[in-house]
């Protein structure tokens, strides 16, 4: 089975945050990590390919320094390592993200199954998944929280819902988008890591990939950022202050006007 | 590419302080850009010498995009009933139909349909097109992506919306690429900008950290989803009149690559959080799965429902249908409690919104109380024990009267 993972460099957006006077984000000390759902769609490959035999392709499109993130990937078990980047893949959205992934994706060519985080931290849209199946013409299950089983050229799985769960099967190829329920991604071992170490990986620029250059970065964009803001939140508060018992029957009295 | 002109450049750094990714810095005297830039152009709008500049080339239409007129809205029929989204985006979808002045239009798919596009129409529809099929009785993205699509190019809305749910994120943004327009995820708001018509969407990035508003200005429908409890819906008018259209497609566009074997409803929880008046959430600082008993106390006495913040629910002390926040469910009670909950962004976005909030946490620094109504600094396992036995007291008390 040959897998290709699509993986995120991303900064860890639980540090990020925006001072609302300057309107600057604050990044001291944010990390640029494997985007979090991105570790379970790998280690999802991983245990597909120990399981069946085959490959495991990282793919990842960003700038140069994204290439720490397929090291870590090769460190958790992919096989080979591919960066798609490109000045002209900048300001991408998710329309213009699809096609480029898609374009490198028809260049590796051979794939089953291409397996997604459900989304990525930065953007948490979750559209490049299934934006990607639809570039490739290809079935996808989206939310993947459990595989059951891969048989006869078709995938048995749970695919989360609003209500519960459906059980689902997919012909492949195909692509899939998971949850972090999936799996408990493995920590690297020591022989990933030197593996790693000495990965180059395979860079894939725009030429590569033979693509229009009105599909890519900003320019084939469908979507455009209009402005950034900070979140604003209510001004109004009131603490309750005193010893225990003070507080909770100050606040038993504004509960009993609330309900 | 973000072009700096060095001449006119002064080296001033308010574009360094702007950049919310750290993409341009000044060096030598003079803005130099990085690799990571996403050319979202807060630079250019601040820099006071105008210096920077992106170049775009003159983007065509696609199409004439005056062709496409009316608001359409997804209506999500799953289990029986429609998602109470749908009801909510009518809502959104009626104002905006009449800044436009143009039709508002549900879509409805499913097997067995009924009264449910009458109850559309009377959530502010002026026209439901239902395609009743025994292929959409389960989900699928291909049966139900291809009808959308299909009928959208026919019948060319300028605005399509769909409820930000687990159905609506999985096969929208399939649409959203059959008909090679633009999708903008998860809006918490959607406005009409007065000069052109064109639809502003606004929305959380890097987990709700900071807000962006996009457009869509080349290629129509204009696409967006929008999360459950975000809108308010109309007022229900069972008077009012409108159009069903009943619709019969090529059954080819009815196939899907994918089988649905089974539905399981999760056991988990009769009460869906998202229709509880009254939450009361757990957090970290209930330490420990005991701790988190208090909560459920606590909502029992008060008559609400327990949810609880991430790291409750990877603690495995309460089940995901619980998680409030940025990867879980969005509420809007009438009260939320957060007991031991520090409001971490990604939490905050996911009940923000409450009526009210109390909050319970014995660092007063938490950001929880930024957004607390009223607010307890203190030790939660003193203050949730005494709240308990004087609510509980109070009850009683009442009952013996």
């Amino acid at each position: 089975m040959k897998i290709v993972v699509c993986v995120k460099q991303v900064p860890d957006a639980k540090d990020v945050r925006l001072d609302p006077k300057t309107n600057t984000m604050a990044r001291e000390g944010v990390q640029s990590i494997m985007n979090p759902y991105d570790r379970h769609a790998l280690e999802a490959a991983v245990q597909l390919k120990e399981q069946f035999g085959g490959t495991v392709v990282a793919l990842s499109m960003g700038p140069p320094q994204a290439e720490e993130t397929l090291r870590e990937a090769v460190a958790c078990g992919a096989d080979e390592a591919v960066l798609v980047s490109d000045r002209a893949f900048a300001g991408a959205d998710t329309w213009a993200t699809t096609y480029t992934l898609g374009r490198a994706i028809d260049k590796l060519g051979g794939v089953d199954l291409i397996i997604c985080g459900k989304q990525a931290i930065d953007g948490d849209t979750a559209q490049v998944g299934p934006g990607l199946a639809q570039r490739l013409d290809l079935p996808y299950v989206a939310y993947a929280k459990k595989i059951l089983g891969c048989a006869e050229g078709k995938i048995r799985l749970e695919r989360l819902m609003d209500d519960g769960y459906d059980v689902v099967e997919m012909k492949l190829p195909g692509l899939l988008t998971v949850v972090k329920e999936i799996n408990e991604p493995r920590v690297p071992s020591l022989k990933g890591k030197m593996k790693a170490k000495s990965m180059k990986a395979r860079v894939l620029t725009a030429a590569d990939l033979e693509a229009d250059p009105a599909s890519l970065g900003l320019q084939g964009s469908t979507t455009q950022v209009v402005r950034v803001f900070s979140p604003e939140f209510r001004a109004e508060r009131c603490m309750l202050t005193g010893t225990v018992s003070e507080q909770v029957e100050q606040l038993l009295e504004k509960l009993e006007s609330l309900l | 590419m973000l072009k700096i002109d060095i001449d006119a450049c002064i080296g001033c750094g308010i574009c360094e302080s702007t950049c919310t990714f750290g993409a341009i810095k000044v060096e030598d005297g003079h803005a130099v850009v990085g690799d990571n830039c996403t050319l979202c152009g807060s630079c250019v709008e601040v820099c006071e010498v105008e210096a920077l500049t992106i170049e775009r080339t003159a983007k065509e239409d696609g199409g004439d995009l005056a062709e496409w007129s009316g608001v359409w809205v997804f209506a999500e029929f799953r289990n029986g009933r429609i998602a109470p989204v749908s009801f909510e985006l009518l809502g959104v979808g009626r104002r905006l139909a009449d800044l436009r002045s143009a039709p508002l239009a549900a879509v409805l798919l499913g097997s067995g349909l009924d009264r449910q596009a009458r109850e559309l129409i009377a959530y502010g529809a002026d026209r439901v097109y239902v395609v009743d099929e025994p292929a959409l009785a389960d989900f699928t993205d291909d049966a139900y992506g291809n009808v959308l699509a299909t009928l959208a190019r026919e019948h060319k809305p300028e605005i399509l919306l769909a409820g930000a749910t687990a159905i609506g994120r999985s096969f929208i943004p399939r649409v959203a690429t059959m008909l090679a327009t633009g999708l903008t995820a998860d809006c918490t708001d959607l406005a009409i900008r007065s000069d052109d018509g064109v639809l502003l969407q606004t929305r959380p990035a890097f987990g709700g950290n900071i807000m962006a508003t996009i457009e869509c200005p080349h290629t129509r429908p204009q696409m967006a989803t929008v999360r459950p409890l975000v809108m308010k819906p109309c007022q229900y008018d069972d008077q009012r009149q409108g159009e069903i259209v009943e619709v019969k497609l090529d059954p080819a566009l009815l196939e899907s690559r994918v089988k649905v074997l089974e539905s399981v409803r999760s056991k988990d929880e009769q009460v869906n959080i998202t229709e509880a008046d009254i939450l009361v959430a757990g957090g970290r600082g209930l330490e420990s799965e005991k701790g988190f008993g208090l909560v459920r106390e606590l909502a029992e006495v008060l008559g609400g429902a327990v949810a609880a913040s991430r790291a409750a629910v990877d603690s495995g002390w309460i089940g995901y249908p619980h998680q409030v926040g940025q990867t879980g469910k969005t509420v809007c009670p009438k009260v939320y409690v957060a007991c031991g909950i520090s409001g971490a962004i990604q939490h905050l976005v996911g009940m923000q919104s409450a009526d009210a909030i109390i909050a319970i946490n014995r660092d007063e620094n938490a950001p929880i109380f930024g957004v607390a109504t009223y607010g307890i600094v203190g030790n939660l396992f003193e203050v949730l024990p005494a709240l308990i036995d004087r609510l509980k007291e109070q009850r009683s008390g009442k009952a013996g009267n």
